[in-house]
């Protein structure tokens, strides 16, 4: 075993956000394929025995849990290159906070664009949009939300731009035209090596979705 | 350490856990401060504007800027005032990681089984969300015996992050045990939390905000 090994599954845009940030880092690791919709390996059982779920970072065979957390302790554990958090408590603050956002409330919301369906969905569809407009206004005419440099919350997010024609197609509305920033910005994280290598086809987000719904009793 | 006129400013409410976070950090880290309490169901022009995204307290504002979420003030107050008091968070990055995990683990599943004990509605459901919280609650006594190293404190000889995670729930825990007439932090089955619960209260960052049982009861 090497001496960094994630635990992850090739969709998981948590698992994703790891793999950018390793990637951004040049850090050596080992990827292990976990099946998610099948039976848990042990040694994800032993790592992550409260939640059992990835991602999960094994460094020197201490385990990281939490897609975040993870971010930050790489960030952290190999600070001489590519730092994702800024240098001054102030801004560490803001990139927390919308980092946060982005789970718990883009991705929440995100979800229910393709698990409900009529006047629920319709209503979900309005507050995404909402959330759509208040990361394009802290994004505003940055390149990144990180400010010049690739940092935390693009690392956060960017996984999700793979999801993007999944919540269009669903709910039936344009990121393009809700927030026209955003979807430059995911454009531009998808010319990155690191996103790039670590993000899953659109169609095949599409298809995991059309099997997340009929897990869900959805259609 | 005294803080220059509206220096720092907290916008909370006594009665809040969350409010209570930030609270204790800053007195570990002995910074004065001006407290703003809301008025119970009416939200500050100031609130509404230093959080626009959520609307909700704690909001930390240090010269006027404001911080929002409270595990996020407390990450905050421990890095602009590292110089003052004890640090909150590990040096470590391992154990800082192990902290991190343990307090998002409190908010994300402990709370709401302990939460759930206050809504339930049936006898059923009640004990269902206690078996749950004293079943989240083992899982702490075992962290708590990683972390503190036979010492205090999950931060070891002095308060930490996960410490004020856990700890600014206590007021309430009181309230359910209370209520209920259950024991949360039971001597019998999570002996290291039942002293720790004591001791967490007893200190001198934290007795003078907690909020008193009587009067969260009222």
């Amino acid at each position: 075993m090497k001496a960094v090994v994630l635990l992850d599954f090739w969709a998981s845009p948590f698992g994703q956000r790891c793999r950018i940030a390793l990637a951004e880092k040049g850090v050596d690791y080992e990827y292990r394929e976990e099946n998610v919709l099948g039976d848990k390996s042990p040694l994800l059982l032993q790592s992550n025995p409260v939640h059992k779920k990835i991602p999960v970072l094994i460094h020197d065979g201490k385990p990281v849990c939490e897609s975040l957390i993870i971010v930050q302790y790489i960030d952290e554990a190999w600070p001489d290159r590519a730092p994702l958090l800024p240098a001054d408590p102030y801004s560490r603050a803001q990139a927390r906070f919308w980092a946060d956002f982005v789970d718990v409330k883009f991705n929440e919301c995100g979800s229910r664009l393709w698990k409900l369906k009529g006047e629920a969905q319709a209503a979900a569809k309005e507050e995404f949009i909402g959330i759509l407009k208040l990361l394009e206004g802290e994004l505003g005419d940055k390149k990144y939300f990180g400010g010049d440099a690739f940092g935390f919350v693009d690392v956060a997010l960017a996984p999700f731009v793979s999801w993007f024609y999944s919540y269009e197609t669903c709910a039936g509305f344009s990121i393009e035209e809700a927030a026209p920033k955003v979807a430059a910005w995911g454009k531009r994280c998808m010319e990155r090596e690191s996103v790039a290598n670590a993000l899953s086809h659109p169609d095949k987000i599409y298809e995991i979705v059309g099997v997340l719904k009929k897990k869900f009793g959805v259609e | 350490m005294a803080a220059e006129e509206g220096e720092v400013r907290l916008i909370g409410a006594w009665p809040s856990p969350f409010v209570l976070r930030p609270r204790v950090a800053l007195n570990l880290k002995w910074v004065e401060y001006e407290f703003l309490q809301e008025k119970f169901g009416e939200k500050s022009e100031l609130l509404l504007r230093s959080n626009p995204v959520y609307k909700k307290i704690p909001v930390l504002l240090h010269h006027d800027k404001p911080v929002c979420e409270s595990m996020i003030i407390v990450e905050y107050v421990d890095g602009a005032w590292a110089n003052s008091g004890h640090a909150i968070l590990p040096a470590d990055t391992y154990e800082r990681a192990l902290h991190r995990f343990w307090a998002f683990y409190i908010d994300d599943k402990w709370f709401p089984s302990m939460f759930g004990i206050a809504k339930a509605e049936t006898e059923e459901a009640k004990a269902e969300s206690a078996e749950q919280a004293w079943a989240g609650l083992k899982l702490l006594e075992e962290a708590f015996e990683k972390l503190s190293k036979g010492k205090a404190f999950f931060g070891g000889d002095t308060i930490g992050y996960v410490d004020i995670a856990l700890g600014s729930y206590l007021g309430w825990a009181k309230v359910i045990e209370r209520m209920t007439g259950l024991k949360l932090f039971d001597e019998e089955k999570t002996p290291l939390l039942a002293v720790w619960a004591g001791r967490f209260c007893a200190h001198e960052a934290v007795k003078e905000v907690m909020p008193e049982t009587e009067k969260l009861m009222e």
